[in-house]
């Protein structure tokens, strides 16, 4: 029971800290890898640093800017 | 039995909200809490969320749990991810929410809290909320494509490139309204100067940090990045007492603007590592904290709203921003019930992650009902500080006066309650030298909000620093934004020239990148000007035009979604759209023709400009201006102002003429011509996280 709730509660945590990341345009790392992976085994994926710079290039190179 | 027990609690909650807007209604004369108002806009959220946006996800769209999305078709990982739909619900409302919400209604609460907060409410749920999910639903079938290409692909090629093209003079005047807020909250406030300039170098020191020291540790460059901001509001009061430091940061609106427009070339055109990025960062997090800090402390504080429900200006003539009730309070308070920029975020990068069709529903009708929430907020911050404080900083010195004896006065004679001892000790409570014709907004909602968050923490020695908190959270995105803006439009621009001189079409060319960029600042940069010389204030120029333009867009993504919905074989609930987008067009329409032929040169463009152009023959100046040229700057900016405005106006009319074409031609057809990617089956595999409530 108390494990459970502790286990809901980590997975909201984690929750919280994507969404938080994705706000400032970086999504899940760990989701990126994984797709690699599965859908790209013969590719290296980039590591947290290139993957970092790569969103960060891409949210700001946007041609959309947000909302007022 | 199981359908009383299904509907009974929601049937609680409509009697609680009707009870509560009962309670707002029949409190005449006397100052009521700011909860019944909170409880009231929250039950409104959830019946209109329980019950209208299912009705739209089930019978008018027919979403569907079994299709692929483009997450899951294109998922690459980093631009099409299949996100849970609580991460992307954050990612969404993050994006939508920015000074808009904040701005409109406290430049409403003129008219009463009523006004505002009926539109709001009425707004959100039947046409900004339905907007946002519409057009969710409509890019997430087409591969998450943009508006502008939607426009294009269900309408045509030219509908879509007028609708481009008015974006593109909507995000100018959105820049050029933005910085005048910031402007208007700087003048002559060494600390909010200070504090908002020491922003850069921690910018600076931060994207530095993440680049090279740590690369990529958000988290941790973000709390170092808060205590230093901390930092920095302590250090201005500082430099707010000191004798030697004060002067160093205490600038007049137009030297604060040239200092912008510097700053906006300069932040555009170096790497977006090294500034825009961090203080994205920044801004985002404070943002999101800051609304959840003010949410928690009108629930504890309580305060009761001292702003009247209506007050005489209700019928007009208002002093923050002049007209009638009909139409401009439904373009005064654009974002917080509908907002045409949502479109373009709705259609942008949310529609690549949703994990499931079926929560276009939460994100996209929810995250808009999370913003209103946010105006509404804004409007009880708004009303909770005392009417004669609030028409003495948004009211223009040109008429009610320079002084904190002139003003009160003044107010005075119009039934308010205020003393030249009142401002000045408001004014002292807040750290700045005076709150007298601070109009646009920030400098307002940062005295309510600092009215309600020093009850929770610090009492009343802390009131200054949140403040400062409130003006430095507001100034922080505003500057975000003109940036980000500036290279969406210098973007756009590079677009639109390339057809004529293909060399500037090349975003790698530095000269290119330079002249684009320089462009696209000085045009923002110009209203800016503008609207700051402007003895009335500027906000009573501007604003209006950002609000027809931003809810035209609304209008034109309305009008979009009633084409897809005839084109579905949706004839009979495509009044959905229709309702909401005929009553944007008469708003804007309206709003549009007044701004344009109205005699009252107060509200008209072509009337100020004739009325200047008269005096400038007999060869009199009339105040403001101080010569003649200076009449004859006046009189162009009023005829570009309406030559602006008549733009908008085409834009908008010539997508009508274009949907009612497509809506003909979708109704000749015997079966559904819409064109969406055909239907693929989401693998059985892919989980789901959520399912209709």
């Amino acid at each position: 029971m108390l494990e459970e709730q502790v286990a809901s509660l980590g997975r909201a945590g984690r929750y919280m800290a994507q969404s938080l990341r994705l706000m400032v345009g970086v999504p899940d790392y760990g989701s990126y890898v994984e797709h690699m992976r599965r859908t790209h085994p013969d590719q290296a994926p980039m590591d947290y640093e290139a993957f970092f710079r790569e969103r960060q290039e891409a949210r700001y190179g946007a041609r959309m800017g947000r909302c007022c | 039995m199981s359908i009383i027990r299904r509907h009974l609690p929601w049937a609680v909650v409509a009697v609680l909200g009707a009870a509560s807007l009962a309670v707002i209604a029949l409190a005449r004369g006397e100052s009521i809490s700011a909860l019944w108002v909170v409880i009231a806009a929250v039950c409104v959220y959830l019946i209109g969320y329980r019950y209208y946006s299912l009705f739209l996800a089930t019978k008018v769209l027919g979403l569907d749990p079994t299709r692929q999305t483009p997450a899951w078709k294109y998922n690459d990982g980093l631009d099409y991810v299949p996100t849970h739909k609580y991460v992307l619900y954050g990612h969404h409302f993050a994006a939508i929410a920015g000074a808009g919400p904040l701005v409109g209604p406290v430049l409403a609460a003129q008219m009463g809290y009523l006004p505002g907060l009926l539109w709001i409410l009425a707004g959100v749920v039947f046409a900004g909320a339905v907007q946002d999910f519409i057009v969710l639903f409509i890019s997430t079938r087409r591969d998450g494509r943009s508006l502008g290409d939607l426009v294009k692909q269900e309408m045509g090629m030219v509908p879509g490139v007028i609708a481009l093209f008015g974006a593109f003079m909507i995000m100018i005047i959105i820049l050029a309204v933005l910085s005048l807020i910031v402007v208007k909250a700087l003048a002559d406030s060494p600390w909010g100067t200070f504090t908002v300039a020491a922003t850069i170098p921690v910018a600076l020191f931060m994207g530095v940090y993440l680049r090279y020291i740590r690369p990529g540790r958000i988290g941790e460059v973000s709390l170092i990045g808060f205590v230093l901001l901390m930092a920095a509001i302590t250090g201005g009061q500082l430099v707010h007492e000191s004798p030697t430091w004060a002067p160093l940061f205490t600038y007049d609106g137009k030297a604060l603007t040239w200092m912008l427009i510097g700053y906006g070339f300069v932040a555009a055109s170096i790497p977006v590592w090294l500034l825009l990025a961090p203080r994205d960062y920044l801004s985002t997090f404070l943002k999101i904290g800051t609304i959840v800090a003010l949410a928690i402390g009108i629930v504890i504080v309580a305060p009761p709203l001292q702003m009247p429900a209506f007050t005489q200006f209700a019928a007009g003539n208002g002093p923050v921003w002049s007209g009638n009730l009909f139409p401009f309070l439904f373009i005064t308070i654009a974002c917080g019930a509908v907002s045409g920029f949502h479109a373009l975020i709705s259609s942008g990068t949310t529609p690549k992650m949703l994990d499931n069709e079926v929560n276009a529903r939460f994100i996209g009708y929810g995250g808009m009902l999370a913003e209103s929430f946010v105006a509404v907020m804004a409007l009880v911050a708004a009303s909770c500080i005392e009417p004669g404080v609030y028409f003495a900083m948004n009211s223009p010195a040109a008429l009610v006066g320079s002084t904190p004896e002139t003003v009160a006065a003044t107010l005075s004679t119009w039934g308010f309650v205020v003393t030249p001892e009142m401002l000045i000790q408001t004014a002292k409570d807040v750290g700045e030298n005076t709150i007298l014709a601070r109009a646009g907004g920030a400098p307002t909602l940062a005295v309510g909000m600092a009215h309600i968050l020093h009850q929770v923490v610090g009492g009343k020695a802390m009131m200054a620093f949140w403040y400062h908190f409130a003006i430095l959270f507001e100034a922080l995105f505003i500057l975000t934004a003109v940036d980000a803006g500036t290279r969406a439009g210098r973007f756009m621009l590079q677009d639109l020239l390339g057809t004529f001189v293909p060399a500037l079409k090349k975003t790698d060319s530095l000269p290119a990148n330079l002249i684009a960029t320089g462009l696209c600042v000085a045009t923002w940069g110009y209203f800016l000007y503008q609207g700051v010389v402007d003895p009335l204030g500027g906000i009573n120029t501007l604003w209006p035009l950002f609000g027809i333009g931003n809810q035209m867009l609304a209008a034109v993504a309305l009008m979009l979604g009633t084409v897809v919905l005839f084109k579905m074989k949706k004839d009979r609930y495509a009044w959905t759209t229709i309702v909401p987008a005929a009553w944007l067009l008469a708003c804007t329409m309206t709003a549009g023709w007044l701004k344009l032929f109205s005699a009252d040169p107060k509200v008209g463009f072509l009337a100020h400009a004739q009325k200047y152009a008269d005096a400038l023959a007999t060869g009199t100046v009339l105040a403001p201006a101080k010569s003649l040229e200076a009449m004859e700057r006046v009189i162009f900016n009023d005829r570009l102002d309406a030559a602006l405005c008549g733009l908008f106006i085409f834009v908008v009319l010539s997508v009508l003429v274009y949907s009612v074409k497509s809506v003909f031609a979708a109704r000749a057809s015997r079966k559904a011509t819409v064109q969406e990617t055909p239907y693929e089956r989401l693998p059985a595999d892919t989980r789901l996280s959520g399912h209709h409530a």
